[in-house]
């Protein structure tokens, strides 16, 4: 049997047909080469048919203004993996972590200082960490150390699988898993993870085994933050100390022992190495990581009564991966410095999966985990694919809105998440899909903006609703419930610092003409004080930028749903064409951007404005690109937040 | 600005210093597929190998002494590499990148027992003769036999560029050869680690970059990651 990527079923003359039209993009076709060229080069045979080559190529297969990944077409500028049928495999749901005792660690006792001593072992230093955990940890009540809660975890190599059709694939784990196990933590208390890189150095192909763990959105203090060049050597451990502290609690708020309004719920951990992230990413070294506090409580009778964790709060990881035609082995496309895509959608790990579901409502927390794809996705009932299928968007970028937003659709750009709140009653013993209906022909540029009609996207995960009634205690949402207020950002800025992002004339991604480096910074941020960045994007890709440390607010120029009229409603800031060419920046936020987020998505030609605070932690930290391509090579910057600012607004 | 020991945080990427072929041959082919799974694949391939077999075809390409070489088995196989583009009548990036590459040879030097080839290929391969890239190394003041300019057929010369991912998405852009790639590309080819940095970067970045993809041999032991 064949199947289209769309996981529909479709005659063996088809696929050839598409197989056909994927070969017909290969590189040389594309670079402009003349028949004759291909016949000396022994590429093309005498009947003007294309010899088979393998593989990917980088560059090459670039459909620049054209091509289409949407329905039944494999090209999607990149990939042609094998076929593989969908709904076989259940969603895996990652497993919680479990902390251990603090004598059950493996190695010395946790340190302030790097634990600098050789390993007779290895030869090499016990720990990876180069900066001592900064005061006050350990000389404030709340940041005991070594933590009271203690974990450890080990990336290495696992043999994992990610469909019936695939040979098993050798990724890297964090403890055997990809994604890794989740971890699960309350606001107060702090946790220390020691965190092993047992990772070999045989690599399959790609991956450097040599990391640094980020948690992303985390309020983490910069030697445990996973800055991209705090990386460690196979054979060492990095303590990473985790304050899960509400951002304000050691200078603006220090009486409420932080704002509560700057609670984060749903973030998630990933390689962050620098040059190396997209690499180590796609190979598999991520995960979830979910906070909680006595408002979200992850118990559906108490605090916002949201669903209640685990049992109906579920997080899921979206990725796309491209598959060895040949053998079967997740490939990456390593001299590919633009952008990758793949073509099969895999949801915590595995290609098109199943998850069965009782008759209620849920809470589902998205990550879009990239490399380099954005998506925009809805529910789509086949049996009424033009149905609108609305739910409940809590959050944004994992911070919960300051009341649930009824929306359509959810876009999302590479790193950006949503929790929403979807109720299955209302599709009892039915089967319904998540379906991701955003257009990209390629990792470049980013979505074209146009969106495909219900049904004609691609399927990310079937979602059977056929589990046993249940009881169902969480809180029925509506725009009358009430979660966090957006904290104040209407001061005076201490400083306004503008950012252009762009490309020089020699394909270099620069931010304001500057190149990066992890040895110095761009410029230094002033504890604590608010600033105001302006963002321009001066050229005509997409680009997710992600700032580390402190969420942010999009002040103007957040982009909402892709698509059409039809597609937007008043909760979303829109443009009035594909592009936003003019105009974005005055758009003021409203519905689900009127939120906290750590990511901004920066549509092509346009400027986003965002505010925040650097409070309660020094140190070195990054800004960059997220599509994890660009970040590699390097659209990125180091700033220090430190006691005494500067005021430079063109850094 | 980085001393010694910064450079050497960027070798840290292995535990044992060993030989760099031995440890990255081919590999026996995974675990036996599950019982269940369909279809037949062919066995999985080492990492370098796959790379080889997608990117590195083994065109025949001429020094600026006049050599013939191929461009896998006398370029790549079993070394660490540094390649970049460039042109003799380049008058935009090219000194720069050659300039900091200068630089960032002396680095390696001092700090790393490996030898690093630096490949510039020529992008205008109609222009530049063997004789052409000689006057531009030595231009230059590059007399370094682990640093060849390379030439070759344009045809042959074009499908390395875009197999080594040097060519822009933009034909326009693509067609203006002065706005070619100033990217660095380089690799430890047994190990099969790749990466890329910006050629315009400063010399100690990119020497450190570069670092990211040699093991751990050092002249002197370093604090890792220091």
């Amino acid at each position: 049997m064949y199947f289209n990527a769309n996981g529909e079923r479709v005659s063996r003359l088809r696929w050839k047909e598409m197989y056909r039209a994927f070969k017909n993009r290969q590189e040389l076709i594309k670079a402009g080469f003349r028949r004759r060229d291909l016949v000396q080069m022994g590429l093309l045979a005498g009947g003007g048919l294309l010899l088979a080559k393998n593989g990917l190529s980088s560059r090459a297969y670039a459909s620049w203004g054209g091509g289409s990944c949407s329905y039944g077409n494999t090209g999607c500028g990149n990939c042609a993996s094998p076929v593989t049928t969908p709904w076989t495999m259940d969603m895996p749901i990652p497993p919680v972590r479990q902390p251990i005792a603090l004598s059950a660690l493996t190695g010395p006792s946790p340190t302030l200082a790097p634990n600098n001593a050789i390993n007779p072992a290895t030869g090499i230093a016990y720990e990876g960490r180069t900066r001592a955990h900064q005061s006050p940890i350990g000389s404030h009540s709340a940041l005991p150390f070594p933590a009271a809660t203690v974990y450890q975890v080990s990336q290495r190599e696992a043999d994992v699988n990610v469909s019936p059709n695939l040979p098993p694939q050798r990724l890297w784990t964090f403890d055997g898993s990809s994604p890794g196990p989740t971890f699960v933590a309350q606001y107060g208390t702090p946790i220390l993870i020691r965190n092993y890189n047992n990772l070999p150095s045989d690599n399959g192909g790609f991956g450097l085994n040599s990391v640094t763990t980020h948690l992303h959105n985390g309020h983490t203090p910069s030697e445990s933050d996973g800055f991209p060049c705090d990386y460690f050597a196979a054979g060492q451990y990095y303590d990473q100390y985790y304050p899960n502290q509400l951002a304000g609690f050691l200078s603006t708020h220090q009486s409420t022992n932080g704002d509560i309004n700057e609670a984060l719920s749903s973030l998630w951990y990933h390689d962050h190495r620098e040059g190396f992230t997209a690499q180590n990413v796609y190979k598999g070294l991520l995960g979830h990581y979910i906070l909680f506090n006595s408002f979200d409580t992850g118990d559906e009778t108490t605090g916002f009564r949201l669903p209640s964790f685990p049992a109906y709060d579920i997080p899921m990881m979206f990725a796309d991966r491209c598959f060895d035609a040949q053998t079967g082995a997740l490939v990456f496309d390593t001299f590919n410095i633009d952008g990758i895509l793949g073509d099969k959608f895999m949801v915590n790990g595995v290609i098109q999966p199943v998850l069965h579901v009782h008759p209620r409502r849920y809470r589902l927390r998205w990550t879009n985990s990239g490399p380099s794809r954005f998506l925009q996705v809805y529910v789509t009932d086949l049996n009424n694919p033009s149905a609108s299928q609305p739910f409940w968007q809590i959050s944004n970028d994992g911070n919960l809105l300051p009341h649930p937003v009824q929306v359509p659709a959810v876009a999302l750009g590479v790193a950006e998440r949503a929790d929403v709140i979807i109720d299955f009653a209302q599709y009892a013993g039915k089967t319904i899909y998540l379906e991701n209906r955003l257009n990209q022909p390629n990792g470049q540029g980013g979505p074209t903006g146009s969106v495909v009609s219900g049904g004609q996207g691609f399927l990310m995960l079937k979602i059977v609703v056929d589990l046993p009634v249940v009881a169902d205690d969480s809180a029925v949402p509506s725009e009358s419930t009430s979660y966090y207020t957006l904290p104040s950002v209407s001061d005076s800025p201490r400083v306004t610092r503008n950012f252009n992002f762009d490309q020089d004339r020699n394909g270099q991604w620069t931010i304001n003409g500057g190149l990066f480096s992890c040895n110095s910074p761009r410029f230094l941020v002033q504890q604590n004080t608010l600033e105001q960045w302006n963002f321009q994007n001066g050229w005509n890709w997409s680009h997710p930028i992600h700032v580390h440390l402190e969420e942010h607010q999009v002040t103007s120029g957040a982009p909402g749903l892709y698509g059409s009229s039809s597609d937007d409603s008043a909760n979303y800031s829109r443009w009035g064409s594909q592009y936003c060419w003019s105009g974005c920046q005055s758009n003021s936020p409203t519905g689900v951007n009127l939120a906290r987020k750590d990511t901004v998505r920066l549509v092509p030609k346009s400027s986003a404005t965002i505010r925040m605070r650097f409070r309660d932690w020094l140190g070195r930290y990054v800004m960059h690109c997220h599509n994890v391509i660009h970040e590699d090579h390097a659209m990125m910057l180091r700033f220090d937040v430190a006691t005494t600012g500067d005021t430079k607004s063109n850094p | 600005m980085i001393g010694r020991r910064g450079l050497f945080a960027g070798l840290a990427t292995l535990p044992v210093a060993g030989g760099l072929v031995g440890r990255a041959e081919e590999r026996k082919p995974a675990a036996a597929p599950p019982p269940r799974a369909k279809g037949k694949f062919a066995p999985p391939l080492s990492g370098r190998e796959a790379l080889r077999r997608r990117y590195f075809p083994n065109v025949e390409l001429t020094t600026s002494g006049g050599r013939k070489v191929k461009f896998y088995d006398d370029l790549l196989k079993d070394k660490i590499v540094v390649l970049n583009l460039m042109y003799a009548q380049c008058d935009g990036i090219c000194p720069t990148t050659t300039s900091n590459l200068k630089s960032v040879r002396k680095k390696l030097r001092e700090a790393v027992d490996h030898d690093v080839f630096i490949y510039s290929l020529t992008l205008k391969p109609e222009e530049d003769s063997p004789a052409a890239l000689e006057e531009y190394a030595r231009m230059h003041g590059v007399d370094d036999p682990q640093w060849l300019f390379l030439t070759g057929r344009p045809d042959e010369v074009d499908l390395l560029r875009h197999k080594l991912g040097f060519a822009d998405p933009n034909p326009e852009v693509d067609r203006d050869k002065s706005r070619h790639s100033g990217m660095l590309r380089y690799g430890n080819e047994p190990l099969a680690i790749w990466g890329t940095c910006q050629g315009s970067a400063e010399p100690d970045w990119i020497a450190q970059e570069i670092g990211f993809a040699i093991p751990r041999q050092f002249k002197r032991h370093p604090l890792v990651n220091d």
